[in-house]
């Protein structure tokens, strides 16, 4: 097979908001930049995000990053680097401000400045009562963010390259990143990009789950493409279900749905949060109300005719306030529950959302393993773990986190790139082989296992053995199940061989990705024997000794996954901020 | 609820291998889960992995399935099964060329949208906080910034068939208004500039197909209008 070969400073490999932050900042700073994606920038899943995007710019009432540090520190159930959740925390007003500047459209207050709405876990004063920090574009805002982004890459002349598919992750001896492998969907031709730092902003692998608010194009493909260059991955037991999936289709209902006074209720019409989370109620982490709404359908008291969802009831707000403030929702609710929410309640379930755990990495964006960065290589925004989120992330922080760390990523990259020498190293040979290897076995295996059975296989397993609650016996089966279906995913077949646009080899090269990432999440989530955030097991109950099931002692520790031989390390939780104190370990309640 | 049968027509073409396009026949038993016709596009794909389109959210926010249906443009993912009858015509969007089946080649569409500098121009040097703007000021934003991309509008104007390369379209001038309505730029002179030419502007003739298919419920042709009109206040 004949391979090209292109030569740049930085290649990007993503163009979410993540990818197209940090080629903001290297566009700008004039080095030879490309920015890889399988789809038009505009149609990456950021695109989807709807609420807001977190920064204590208190615009509306005091705020202080301080308070967002201890919100995100909680809801994270300790788990997160507190040195990294201070420097997202304290840079979140400037890079708000700096979209602002590159033309965002947000919602205004009266006084002109940046709207802001409540949003589960965001609380002043150390967790006191609800604040206003979610800056928003109506319910729209990662769609306004992605647009502004890919804007101000139009006005930055940053290239792209549309439509093509990572392949695999470059390597040198001393294994040092060199760059990526990538096939052109419209010709089948294959690229290599060599380069002197490599960014992976590939999103998050949500398509693992058989019920999921992500995209179709949400495959993990940078964490499986790491996971195959021998990469460990962090903390991928930790799977975000947000609670406002519309029953049936999985479309995603935004948070700020609450945030403007939504309520969810049960087949009586009670407001059940109320007893889960005094305090917060409806706003309460995404992890707890999601805990809560399986509690109230287990126990029987869900909606509808099979009692399988709760109801989002908005039905009290002003027509105009859901016109002004929500009308996407009123519209996705209207297409896909068949309900128009200023008349009646939206039928909603707990949904898979967001990847907590991704590829290791510091909050300059820097891949890290065993302690040392891995030279030439980044990775930013949902497929990367800083980590900031934790065992559960609080809203609006997913479009802060790629912001800072897109933008931290691109910085960090200038100042790698302009330490480099000018000659670039030989790449193995090796390296592009195994790439090509897996092109060629689709364009020759016969007889083999079909990619969409394969997949949906997958899913449905991920979703009864690794769900919102997680049980011993069904984690441990979940594993022998993923094992025997990555069998079937090494030699799946596709029956379409055309050079042009082959979308079933793509599906067929995805797979690869979300398999890496299905075994990743099951065996971590099989051995981590405590409940933290999202992750909670019958076997670890609530206990006074060990409140919400949580054990310090054994598990305040970040998982990391390898893929050779499927085999466990662990690295401490950094529990020490830059500059203040270190918020201490308490039982997280709302 | 008895089952029916949609007999799909679906344009296909893959140059890899045929000589020309060919409209392919496939009568599909509509099942209980179908709500949308990218959920049927979707089970047609798993029993014939070559049918080509494109897709990702599934939820009419990105703008990739756009394809037309029945003659008429618009997206897969909120195309109601229901709405269809029991005979359904898919086809690329008109007007653009054909990579694969339902797949176009958009280039000359994004050309002219980023012909139109799709980005704020600020005289002033970034201020410590954010530009400030009135409710009311972002109020005049409001049925522009939504813009998916799609492409449905653009590809469903004849004026943009006749003169791709010289007609700005209405998905790129909706843009262009987007950000001449918006109070942080100041490029006001240069974008009116910029469209002042017998094609890249004046070649709408109200015609109005935009308006009728945009699955975002934008109004390109009110926004050509204002466009207008501000070359005309600017003229006086």
């Amino acid at each position: 097979m004949k391979v090209a070969k292109r030569t740049f400073d930085a290649v990007i490999v993503g163009a979410g908001g993540a990818g197209m932050r940090a080629a903001v900042a290297l566009a700008e700073s004039g080095l030879k930049t490309a920015v890889i994606s399988k789809v038009f920038p505009t149609r990456s899943h950021t695109v989807a995000a709807q609420g807001g995007v977190s920064a204590s710019l208190g615009n509306s009432e005091p705020d202080h990053w301080h308070w967002h540090m201890y919100d995100t520190v909680k809801g994270s159930d300790w788990l997160g680097d507190q040195d990294a959740i201070e420097f997202m925390c304290r840079q979140a007003p400037q890079v708000v401000v700096e979209l602002e500047h590159f033309g965002m459209p947000f919602d205004r207050t009266d006084e002109g400045k940046i709207y802001q709405r409540p949003f589960g876990g965001h609380m002043s004063n150390f967790g006191e009562k609800p604040v206003r920090r979610a800056c928003a574009a109506a319910d729209r805002t990662g769609h306004a963010m992605l647009h502004a982004l890919y804007q101000r890459n139009v006005r930055a002349n940053t290239q792209f390259f549309v439509e093509w598919l990572a392949l695999d992750l470059l390597r040198g001896p001393d294994g040092a990143v060199l760059g990526v492998i990538a096939m052109e969907l419209e010709s089948g031709e294959i690229t290599v990009f060599q380069a002197k730092a490599t960014l992976f902003a590939t999103g998050g692998a949500g398509r693992i789950y058989h019920s999921s608010t992500n995209a179709f194009i949400n495959t993990g493909d940078g964490v499986g493409m790491a996971a195959r260059a021998g990469i460990p991955l962090e903390d991928m037991e930790f799977w975000q279900f947000h609670p406002t999936g519309v029953a049936g289709a999985g479309v995603l209902i935004t948070e700020g749905v609450r945030g403007e006074g939504g309520i969810l209720r049960n087949d009586s019409g009670e407001r059940f949060m109320e007893r889960y989370a005094p305090n917060a109620k409806d706003l309460a982490s995404r992890d707890v109300v999601s805990r809560a709404m399986v509690t109230e359908i287990n126990e029987g008291r869900g909606c509808g005719p099979n009692r399988d969802h709760v109801l989002l009831d908005i039905t009290h707000l002003d027509a105009d306030v859901i016109n002004r403030r929500l009308p996407g929702i009123r519209e996705i609710s209207i297409q896909f529950a068949g309900v128009d929410p200023i008349k009646a309640p939206i039928p909603v379930v707990p949904t898979c959302h967001y990847q907590m755990g991704g590829i290791p990495t510091n909050y300059s964006g820097e891949v890290v393993v065993a302690g040392e960065p891995v030279a030439g290589f980044y990775a930013a925004g949902e497929c990367a773990c800083a980590s900031v989120h934790g065992a559960n992330r609080l809203g609006t922080n997913s479009l802060l986190d790629l912001l800072v760390f897109g933008k931290s990523s691109g910085e960090s990259m200038i100042e790698f790139i302009r330490r480099q020498p000018a000659a670039l190293p030989e790449i193995p040979q090796g390296q592009i082989d195994r790439a090509l290897a897996r092109v060629d076995r689709l364009n020759t295996q016969k007889d083999g296992a079909d990619v969409h059975e394969t997949r949906l296989a997958m899913q449905r397993t991920m979703q009864n053995h690794a769900g919102v609650f997680r049980f011993k016996d069904m984690l441990a089966q979940g594993v022998d199940k993923i094992l025997d279906i990555e069998r079937q995913v090494l030699q799946t077949t596709i029956r379409d061989k055309s050079m042009v646009w082959n979308t079933a080899r793509m599906e067929a090269l995805e797979l690869d990705n979300l398999i890496e990432v299905a075994k990743a999440t099951m065996v971590s989530a099989n051995a981590r024997t405590e409940s933290r955030g999202a992750h909670v097991r019958d076997d670890a109950p609530d206990t006074p000794e060990h409140p919400n099931g949580r054990d310090d002692a054994n598990w305040l520790k970040h998982t990391l996954w390898y893929r050779d031989g499927n085999h466990l390390e662990y690295k401490p939780v950094t529990l020490k901020p830059l500059s203040v104190e270190t918020i201490a370990l308490k039982t997280r309640a709302y | 609820m008895s089952t029916r049968t949609i007999l799909f027509k679906i344009y296909r073409y893959d140059p890899d291998k045929d000589r020309a396009p060919y409209m392919q026949e496939l009568p599909v038993e509509v099942e209980a889960q179908d709500r949308k016709l990218l959920d049927v596009l979707v089970r047609i794909k798993a029993l014939d992995d070559s049918l080509a389109f494109r897709r990702s959210c599934r939820e009419g926010v990105c703008g990739s399935d756009a394809m037309n249906i029945n003659g008429k443009n618009g997206l897969a993912c909120l195309t109601d099964v229901a709405s269809l009858g029991n005979v359904v015509t898919l086809r690329p969007l008109p007007g653009l060329p054909v990579i694969r089946d339902l797949i176009v080649d958009m280039t000359q569409f994004f050309k002219q949208y980023h012909s139109i500098k799709p980005y704020v121009v600020s005289n002033s040097p970034p201020p410590e906080r954010e530009r400030l703007q009135t409710p009311d000021e972002r109020e005049e934003l409001n049925g522009l910034y939504e813009c998916i991309l799609c492409a449905c509008c653009s590809t469903s104007c004849p004026s943009f068939w006749w003169n791709p390369d010289k007609f700005v379209g209405p998905a790129g001038l909706l843009a262009a208004y987007r950000f001449l309505a918006d109070t942080r730029d100041d490029a006001t002179n240069e974008r009116l500039d910029n469209l002042n030419d017998p094609y890249r502007l004046f070649r709408c003739h109200t015609i109005m197909n935009c308006v009728d298919v945009c699955p975002k419920h934008l109004n390109p042709t009110k926004a050509i209008g204002k466009i207008k009109e501000m070359m005309l206040a600017r003229a006086v």
